[in-house]
């Protein structure tokens, strides 16, 4: 038995994307610029898998930008909005607990003299729009804080944020690769001024994104060429993904997020009655993305706790430094306040539309004899 | 994590797991901090030579698969050693007789033999008294 309880880190594509774009391989083969034929049927399905994006969250079709992804959206956003925007000023305000590619483009833009601002969180992942609005100086540009948190599902209060961020007239960006298709968003009622997405989080290809970038917004390209993508993003577009990524939208239901709630409510109840010493990382209830469940056990390491459940055919994610490449803890859990041994135990369980309860009460099954296995080996763990 | 087949071995069933009750020796190396922490146990005897020699030794860890499996695999290696050749084992022995361990955990997760030299060390301190 395989159980993919990894969600959050890629989706399996679904048959009917698949399908969908599988003629844009070798039949639909176009280039979208050329002319002819071949090419102006390219084109019409990438505008048609455009006008999808945008009416997903509300926007103008010409303001979703394709992108090769989350990583590039996200480093296009705040590079491209920096750089346009010097004259301004050079103040970026972002969150502590943002992904990679947006904590590390902030310190790359320290490097290139820009200040930024890190908020802190409070115990369960939350930015507070209060401390938004007193980092705000007349040098801000840029605000930075992603929709919900990738490791421990804590949804922020993006529609306030906005609010804030309109109302001192600085750029708003959001993160929403973990909630694109199971919150709804509205670019115009949240004060979105840009927002990243990506597809291969909601049962799509990987490699493809967007950026939506509101009318007006000032920014620079990353990609300089043909001036594809309204001169925004050079490249030869890749309609294939595209296509999936579009068809990933159109598939998405509401009913898998009720399907996926109920599963992880079901999880995060079985594991706090039948596992001692552990400590629910995150947000419970409606704050709380539908699919993610973390939690931190205490007295043992989440590498080992995964090699484990790997062996039983369940495959999930750990914040420990053990697991990393830079043998650092998650810093979203330190950001947090978890202490640096209860990071090392922590342990995300991603669902998907597709998992089952059955599936479910044989996690929680394994869950429980790994835990209680590895707690009998540990020094730490005295009874 | 790409762990070769002797340390899922020893990760998933690991030899001499455990505390011995009433210790000649006792090594702790590592930090939960850090994400490892060791505590090896032993039991030590004298041979028909005459010579102490590690009749018993159990493991305690805190840490990843790699941690967990040079453990098992240091108490394997001492088990029966006389002291002066149990504290010869060094982390390379522990890795080789594991085929290998991922580069990037050679350094953090490979303490075991450390812990084994501390339990050591630890007895003749305990007997010099
Ligand atoms: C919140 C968040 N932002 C950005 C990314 C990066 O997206 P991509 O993998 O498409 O580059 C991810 C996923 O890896 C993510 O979870």
């Amino acid at each position: 038995m395989k159980i993919y309880l990894d969600n959050a880190a890629s989706t399996k594509v679904s048959k009917e994307v698949l399908e969908e774009m599988k003629p844009y391989f070798s039949k639909e083969y176009g280039n979208a610029s050329s002319l002819h034929d071949f090419g102006q049927r390219a084109k019409k399905a990438l505008e048609k898998s455009r006008r999808i994006i945008a009416e997903s969250i509300n926007a103008e079709t010409e303001d979703i930008v394709f992108t090769s992804g989350g990583t590039e959206s996200n480093n296009f956003a705040l590079k491209g909005v920096a750089f346009a925007n010097k004259e301004k000023g050079n103040h970026i305000i972002t969150s502590s607990i943002e992904h990679d590619c947006v904590i590390n483009s902030c310190r790359w833009l320290e490097k290139q003299g820009f200040k930024i601002t890190y908020l802190p969180v409070d115990k369960d992942g939350f930015v507070s729009p209060e401390d938004v609005e007193k980092a705000i100086t007349k040098k801000t540009i840029l605000v930075s804080v992603m929709h919900a948190n990738n490791e421990v599902g804590t949804i922020e209060p993006i529609k306030e944020i906005g609010r804030v961020c309109r109302k001192n007239n600085v750029y708003f960006h959001s993160d929403a690769c973990q909630t694109y298709t199971k919150i709804p968003i509205d670019v115009q009622e949240m004060n979105i001024d840009l927002l990243t997405i990506n597809s291969h989080k909601i049962h799509g290809p990987k490699g493809v994104g967007a950026l939506y970038i509101r009318k007006g917004v000032r920014i620079e390209p990353l990609m300089h060429g043909g001036g594809h993508e309204f001169k925004k993003r050079s490249g030869t577009e890749n309609i294939p993904g595209i296509v999936g990524f579009a068809k990933a939208v159109e598939t998405a239901k509401k009913s898998d997020i009720t399907h996926m709630t109920k599963l992880r409510d079901y999880l995060i109840n079985e594991i706090e009655k039948r596992i001692s010493e552990i400590i629910l990382n995150g947000p419970k209830g409606e704050k709380r993305l539908c699919n993610n469940v973390n939690f931190s056990y205490r007295f043992i390491e989440g590498e080992s706790i995964l090699m484990r459940l790997n062996e039983k055919g369940v495959m999930v994610s750990t914040g420990s430094a053990c697991s990393s490449n830079s043998l650092e803890a998650s810093h979203v859990l330190l950001a947090m306040g978890r202490k640096h041994e209860d990071a090392h135990g922590s342990i995300r369980m991603s669902l998907s539309r597709d998992n089952t309860l059955e599936e479910i009460k044989y996690v929680v099954n394994q869950t429980e004899k790994t835990v209680s296995d590895l707690r009998k080996m540990s020094p730490l763990w005295n009874r | 994590m790409e762990y070769s087949k002797k340390v899922m071995e020893h990760f998933t069933k690991p030899k001499n797991m455990g505390e011995i009750k009433n210790p000649d020796g006792i090594g702790t190396v590592g930090n939960p901090v850090c994400g490892d922490l060791m505590k090896i146990t032993i039991k030590v005897s004298k041979n028909k030579k005459g010579k102490e020699v590690i009749k018993d030794v159990k493991f305690k860890t805190f840490g990843c698969a790699a941690a967990v499996a040079t453990s098992s695999m240091v108490t394997e290696l001492a088990k029966g050693k006389t002291l002066n050749e149990a504290e010869k084992i060094t982390r390379n022995d522990v890795a080789e007789s594991l085929e290998g361990l991922p580069p990037l955990k050679m350094h953090c997760s490979n303490l075991a033999s450390d812990a084994l030299k501390e339990a050591i060390k630890d007895y003749r301190k305990k007997k010099n008294k």
